[in-house]
């Protein structure tokens, strides 16, 4: 069978690209709030004001000229993170994890020299990377030195957290890694695998990879469905927090965690995908459902949202991640 | 649902009703045919002026038809070489003069009018307004006649006997016109016919004996391609409501189809001074016209037209017919992304290569695009080594592409195509941006991405450019422009969809077949 027809589609409770668009992200986020996520300088400002954990901001560069006289700033840091402000879906993103000589080493292995840092700054400010090619500014910030727990996971690149946050409520989970396929980089479409993870637990549930699933990581062969998110509580609050701070209603979390700092706020998208329910093989709308029919106030701190869903919305695990979560059939 | 979809449902439908319902009247109002191409039958009638001048001053009077029940006068006029020529119209009769100052011999005058057949609301009777704007009163007197001694007897003798079988004036015409017809049967009858000679004239003074107002009037049959055709004499009667008209040899009632009624009551059909054995006779041929042509050259001053392009210049109209298509493919793009979810680089660029594409018909129009963003994007690759900011790039790309469709437009010439010049109808600021955007997808994305969004962009290019080619569409577009609200409506309703997207119900489908599989070991 090529196709699903939309009834199956429905019971199975997947949120699609309409209905996303329609009924949550154009009536639970407010316009004019989305610069706070668009731009991730103010998103940065916003973090570092309200006190979550991000990775501190070096600095920005916003003048073609700056860029210039770039090096020496550049060559005070070990590793470091080059980003658009207004960039989406991680276009523009440059890692550089250490310094061999003169050049710089990518999170890949591959050594670039500043010229080439020039360049990418140079793209970044006139627009190449940000929505509808508008004037952007540089972020330079401090790179992650992510956990040795996913060691072996990712390959060649940062493993992320995606949380979809529903005012103020974690509804679902999943960790990215990347893999040789999506070039070191965490986006499922490009071949990145995609774990869902259990919201009570921080235990694998399903892995995916170009949306079917597996049971290994297909680089590194390790066996997916031993991932447990050590510190998931203190995640899942950090990303409930977000609401609080953004005043959106639905937004995808991306969280990192670091070696020594724990959980760190990366970015948000006002805009999260739906991967995430092919991540899970679950869909959304049961749990945006089950969130929006609660009593407005009836937690009213980020702690209470957080103990709520883990109890909610625990899942079964499974034996096999390719396979997902057992059916809660009869 | 927290907030109500009732105004939104209410402005979509009243934005169809508008949109059909304008349309509607200017279809019935102004005729403008729903379907191009549409072919309304046109008669040219020529008439001919024969006489013989006696030599000196010449005037020539003939009646002309004007609003005959059943038709509309599209155009006219009047050769004839030496003689001036006007229209005169007088209480609401027209007529046509020619005249000249000095003529002898043999004339021939020549009065041609095309007249729109098969014209609505006045097909059968004329209409009462129609009427009054030729009578000068509005109710028609019965005129007052003497009839010779033997004449008279048999007159009332044929009208009583008429009345006794008859209620109303219709019924009445009918009975006499019976009579008339069968003279041997009547001796009344057939004394009269021998005494005033025509049929017509006699029911014509029968029925204003009997206090109803009649007249005669002369009426063409056409036929195609007939030549020296004469008017046949017919009787109009008043009803007391409207003039009724019957045909005296056959005691038809009503105005047939192919019937024009030349002349309606007034004077004479022809007067002429100056000269004497003056004889009319048509000739005509049945034409076709496009009914859109014909709509648009008799309702220019319609307050319905006003609605319509076709009195800006030809320049401006051309505009618009482009401008008034754009609509249909906003549709196609919005239904190929939100109900079937293709993906498209640019949300409306693929409406951009339509229309471009209707300059330059599909198949050339398909190859110089694809390969002018190909060799673009090789370009591109070559810029990326220099280091350029990205204005810089961008323009460079611009002046570069120019510089591609040029040579490609040339190219073609020289080998005989001549659609290799009409690549340049392309807009080149999109195509630098789409070929930036594509080297930039296929950088970060790779050449798949490339490839899905291009040609999904190419896909509903296409698909636009299909339906925007239709003659249906081009003609309902232009002609009915009010019918882009019933676009913008269903553009609106897609707006509210929230359902799966048609790519959504493969992206998932894998989810569904993993979650059965499991559900079906969880049973076992």
């Amino acid at each position: 069978m090529k196709w699903i027809s939309p009834w199956r589609l429905k019971k199975l409770g997947i949120l699609g690209m309409n209905a996303r668009n329609r009924d949550f992200i154009a009536r639970y986020n407010s316009r004019s709030r989305y610069p706070l996520v668009d731009d991730k300088l103010k998103t940065k400002l916003l973090t570092e004001e309200y006190g979550l954990a991000t990775p501190a901001l070096r600095f920005v560069v916003s003048e073609q000229h700056a860029i210039s006289h770039i090096e020496k700033q550049l060559y005070e840091l070990d590793g470091f993170a080059v980003k658009p402000a207004k960039g989406s879906g991680g276009k523009g993103i440059l890692v550089i994890t250490g310094r061999r000589g003169d050049k710089f080493v990518k999170a890949s292995g591959a050594e670039i020299d500043i010229e080439e840092i020039r360049r990418h700054m140079s793209n970044t400010l006139a627009g190449l990377y940000s929505l509808g090619g508008k004037p952007d500014v540089v972020i330079v910030e401090d790179l992650i030195e992510f956990d040795d727990i996913f060691e072996g996971y990712s390959y060649e690149g940062v493993p992320d957290i995606r949380v979809v946050v529903f005012k103020g409520y974690p509804v679902m989970a999943m960790l990215r890694l990347a893999t040789h396929a999506s070039d070191g980089k965490a986006n499922l479409h490009q071949g990145a695998v995609g774990v869902g993870l259990d919201i009570a637990t921080g235990r694998c549930l399903k892995a995916v990879q170009f949306g079917l699933g597996v049971s290994v990581h297909p680089d590194t062969k390790k066996p997916l469905n031993e991932i447990k998110v050590p510190d998931w509580r203190s995640m899942l609050v950090l990303a409930a927090r977000c609401y609080e701070m953004t005043g959106l209603g639905y937004i995808g979390t991306d969280i990192v965690l670091d070696k020594s700092r724990g959980p760190q706020l990366l970015e948000l998208n006002a805009r999260p995908g739906l991967a995430i329910q092919v991540a899970n093989g679950l869909g959304l709308l049961p749990r945006l459902r089950h969130i929006e029919s609660l009593k407005a106030g009836l937690h009213k701190t980020p702690e209470a949202r957080v103990d709520y869903v883990m109890k909610a919305f625990a899942e079964a695990l499974p034996e096999d991640p390719a396979a997902g979560p057992a059916q809660k059939i009869a | 649902m927290t907030q109500s979809r009732v105004p939104f449902y209410l402005i979509v439908v009243s934005l169809v009703v508008a949109g059909l319902a304008t349309a509607w009247a200017r279809h019935v109002e102004m005729e403008l045919p729903f379907w191009p191409g549409e072919q309304r039958p046109v008669w040219l009638v020529e008439a001919r002026v024969d006489f013989q001048a006696t030599g000196g001053q010449v005037l020539v009077s003939l009646d002309l038809p004007d609003n005959p029940p059943g038709f509309r006068l599209h155009t006219e006029h009047a050769t004839s070489p030496g003689y001036g020529f006007s229209i005169i119209e007088e209480r609401g009769d027209r007529r046509g003069e020619w005249s000249k100052r000095d003529a002898s011999g043999p004339q021939t005058l020549y009065y041609k009018a095309q007249l729109i057949g098969g014209v609505p609301g006045t097909e059968s009777l004329p209409g009462p307004e129609q009427n009054q704007s030729q009578d000068p009163g509005p109710t028609p007197k019965p005129k007052s006649l003497y009839w010779e001694e033997p004449q008279d007897t048999a007159a009332s003798q044929l009208l009583s006997q008429a009345l006794e079988t008859s209620s109303s004036p219709e019924s009445l015409t009918r009975e006499l016109i019976k009579r008339l017809n069968n003279p041997t049967g009547d001796q009344n009858a057939s004394l009269l016919i021998e005494e005033v000679g025509s049929r017509s004239l006699l029911l014509e003074r029968l029925l204003n004996q009997a206090d109803i107002p009649a007249r005669q009037v002369m009426g063409l049959f056409l036929e195609d391609a007939r030549r020296r055709q004469t008017l046949t004499p017919m009787v109009e009667a008043y009803n007391g409501e409207e003039w009724v008209l019957f045909n005296p040899q056959s005691g038809e009632q009503g105005v047939p189809e192919n019937l024009v009624l030349w002349h309606r009551g007034g004077e004479s059909l022809i007067d002429v001074t100056g000269g004497r054995n003056s004889g009319v006779s048509f000739s005509m041929i049945r034409q076709t016209v496009p009914a859109e042509e014909l709509a648009i050259a008799q309702f220019s001053d319609s307050a319905f037209a006003l609605l319509g392009v076709q009195q800006l210049p030809i320049e401006e109209q051309s505009m618009f017919k482009m401008l008034f298509l754009l609509p249909l493919g906003a549709l196609v793009v919005v239904f190929m992304r939100i109900i079937v979810g293709l993906k498209t680089s640019g949300t409306f660029m693929p409406v951009l290569i339509s229309l471009a594409f209707l300059q330059t018909s599909l198949l050339p129009g398909l190859i110089s695009f694809v390969v002018v963003v190909s060799l673009g994007l090789m370009l591109r690759s070559y810029l990326s080594h220099l280091n350029l900011l990205l204005v810089s790039r961008i323009a460079t790309l611009v002046v570069l592409v120019i510089f591609l469709i040029s040579m490609l437009s040339l190219l073609g010439y020289q080998l005989g195509f001549s659609t290799g010049m009409t690549i340049t109808f392309f807009p080149m600021i999109i195509i630098a941006w789409t070929i930036e955007r594509m080297s930039i997808l296929w950088e970060e994305e790779g050449a798949h991405e490339v490839v899905i969004q291009g040609g999904g962009s190419l896909l509903v290019a296409v698909m636009a450019y299909l339906l925007m080619q239709l003659p249906l569409a081009n003609h309902l577009s232009f002609n009915f422009p009010e019918l882009n609200l019933v676009i913008l409506a269903l553009i609106m309703l897609m707006g509210q969809y929230t359902g799966y997207k048609l790519s959504e119900l493969r992206r998932f489908r894998a989810m569904a077949l993993e979650q059965e599989a499991a559900a079906e070991s969880g049973k076992s």
